[in-house]
């Protein structure tokens, strides 16, 4: 197939979060604005400088069989769950190409691409525990198929027979929304018709909560866990870590009206660049962000006067969540104030690689259900953040049609922006 | 004290159990460990190791390529435990 441009749809989507082990509880949650992150009751955290996060809802050994859950890290487990949820949402069951519904897909045209900012760390971190206190005979054999960061999306690409590639882009923080923009890509230039595609991440443990809490990065207000993620309040001091995964079906809209499916919304594009400015600082005035959206406006059809909705990447950090704002307002212009802006990270706290994945679900229920979920925990709003931010409760989108971005960005200086149009 | 046959059985049934997930009652002497057990080449390696641990014996790498069905195993400990 030669199709250099052809229109992608979203016809499912799945998530396990700190709200909710699916998309629906998810985003219920996120509509009520309700903070999933709290104070962790381990062992291991009582003596740590940051002891709160946003763990998971539902656990996943509730939902996946012990025999399977024992072999697939975390991030796996988290990745198969929201795939599942999503290719049951897309109306397809079993693998592609064989008896059940998911015979309507051919393997061969069938891609995965799921991401993870560090892959099975608590596999690997484990595992070094059990050579040290246990011996090396006792080291699991499943240990590298568990820690490789490909894993999830393998794993994902096994269970529902995609045979067109499967991928895994590793760019930290902006990884989620990486893999989403790479199946996009791999739909609009006619390697496949339909691909699974998203983010996931399993990272909460004592050694990346230290490293991150060293770099100055997390939020250290550990005396009010559900008001710690706070973009774009004055107060803000960092971010909270958050796990789970967030899963989209994306398809050719012709493979989609094909089989009759129900269409979300459009997946318009992606645009994407990086800083080259330093491996964890945000380029402060957001010029890499501003090359992200002129990239992903030159490349598309999309009219700024279209866009109502920005999920954005806001991961209460100081000096990050203004970068973005500038750079939005710089590319934009006046047609800013018309976008409501949302930090759901406010709620989930930050997901890192599944981050692109889990609000690129919130980006389409968004548009899907016409409301833009809130920013919570703002008291003193940054004066410097010169956007119309969803403050405190969810808001109704217009009527017509509407566009709403997704924004990612990674240490390393990665920047992704998603583009979607409500149908 | 050295396992009886019925023993190391059960001990097996315990293993593939907790491995791979297949009911005790259907771990038996014929049963091939990659065909009808689910146990693949990595989750073999699992399932000697805690073999070992149960019954005190030693089953070197070599060895375990020729442990194709249960009853093949359960010949092996009965032989070689200590």
């Amino acid at each position: 197939m030669n199709a250099t441009n052809r229109t992608v749809v979203v016809t499912g989507i799945g998530a396990t979060t700190p709200l909710g082990g699916d998309s629906a509880s998810t985003w219920e949650g996120l509509v009520a604005g309700r903070s999933g992150v709290h104070l962790l009751q381990q062992d291991w955290a009582a003596e740590l400088p940051v002891r709160i996060a946003a763990e998971i809802a539902v656990e996943p050994t509730e939902v996946i069989p012990r025999p399977q859950a024992r072999r697939l890290d975390r991030s796996a487990q988290f990745a198969l769950i929201a795939a599942r949820e999503a290719w049951a949402d897309a109306g397809l069951t079993g693998r592609a190409g064989e008896p059940g519904d998911g015979a309507a897909v051919d393997p061969d045209r069938l891609g995965a691409v799921v991401a993870s900012g560090i892959g099975g760390v608590t596999t690997l971190l484990g595992q070094y525990d059990v050579l040290k206190e246990q011996g090396v005979r006792r080291v699991s054999p499943h240990t590298v198929p568990m820690l490789m960061p490909n894993s999830p999306a393998a794993n994902v690409g096994i269970e529902l027979n995609a045979r067109a590639g499967v991928h895994t882009p590793v760019s930290a923080c902006a990884s989620g929304a990486e893999a989403i923009g790479y199946a996009i890509q791999m739909i609009r230039t006619g390697r496949a018709d339909i691909v699974v595609a998203g983010g996931t991440e399993a990272a909460i443990h004592p050694l990346p909560i230290v490293a991150f809490g060293n770099m100055m990065a997390m939020s250290k207000n550990n005396d009010d866990p559900q008001g710690a993620s706070r973009p774009y309040d004055v107060a803000r001091d960092g971010f909270v870590l958050g796990e789970g995964a967030g899963i989209v079906v994306l398809e050719s809209a012709e493979h989609a009206a094909r089989r009759g499916a129900r269409v979300y919304c459009e997946a318009v594009g992606q645009g994407v660049s990086a800083d080259a400015h330093h491996i964890a600082q945000p380029e402060p005035n957001g010029r890499g962000i501003s090359s992200a959206l002129t990239n992903l406006m030159e490349g598309s059809d999309l009219k700024p006067a279209e866009i109502a909705h920005v999920n954005a990447h806001a991961t209460s950090t100081p000096q990050g969540d203004v970068a973005e704002i500038k750079a939005l307002r710089g590319v934009f212009g006046d047609d800013v104030d018309h976008m409501a802006v949302s930090a759901t990270k406010s709620m989930t706290g930050h997901l890192l690689g599944g981050a692109g994945g889990v609000e690129t679900v919130a980006t389409v229920l968004a548009l899907h259900n016409r409301i833009a979920p809130p920013t919570i925990n703002i008291e003193n709003f940054d004066p410097e953040v010169e956007a119309d931010v969803v403050r405190g409760e969810a808001r109704a989108l217009p009527e017509g049609t509407i566009a709403a971005l997704n924004n990612s960005f990674g240490f390393g200086g990665h920047n992704v922006v998603l583009a979607f149009r409500s149908v | 004290m050295a396992a009886t046959q019925e023993e190391i059985l059960e001990g097996l049934a315990d293993i593939v159990n907790e491995i791979a997930g297949i009911p005790t009652e259907d771990v038996q002497l014929d049963k091939s460990f990659t065909d009808d057990l689910d146990v693949d080449s990595l989750s073999m390696v699992e399932v000697v190791v805690a073999a070992e641990e149960r019954f005190g014996v030693k089953i070197p790498d070599d060895d375990v390529k020729n442990l194709k069905t249960v009853g093949d195993a359960t010949d092996y400990i009965l032989k070689h435990q200590a």
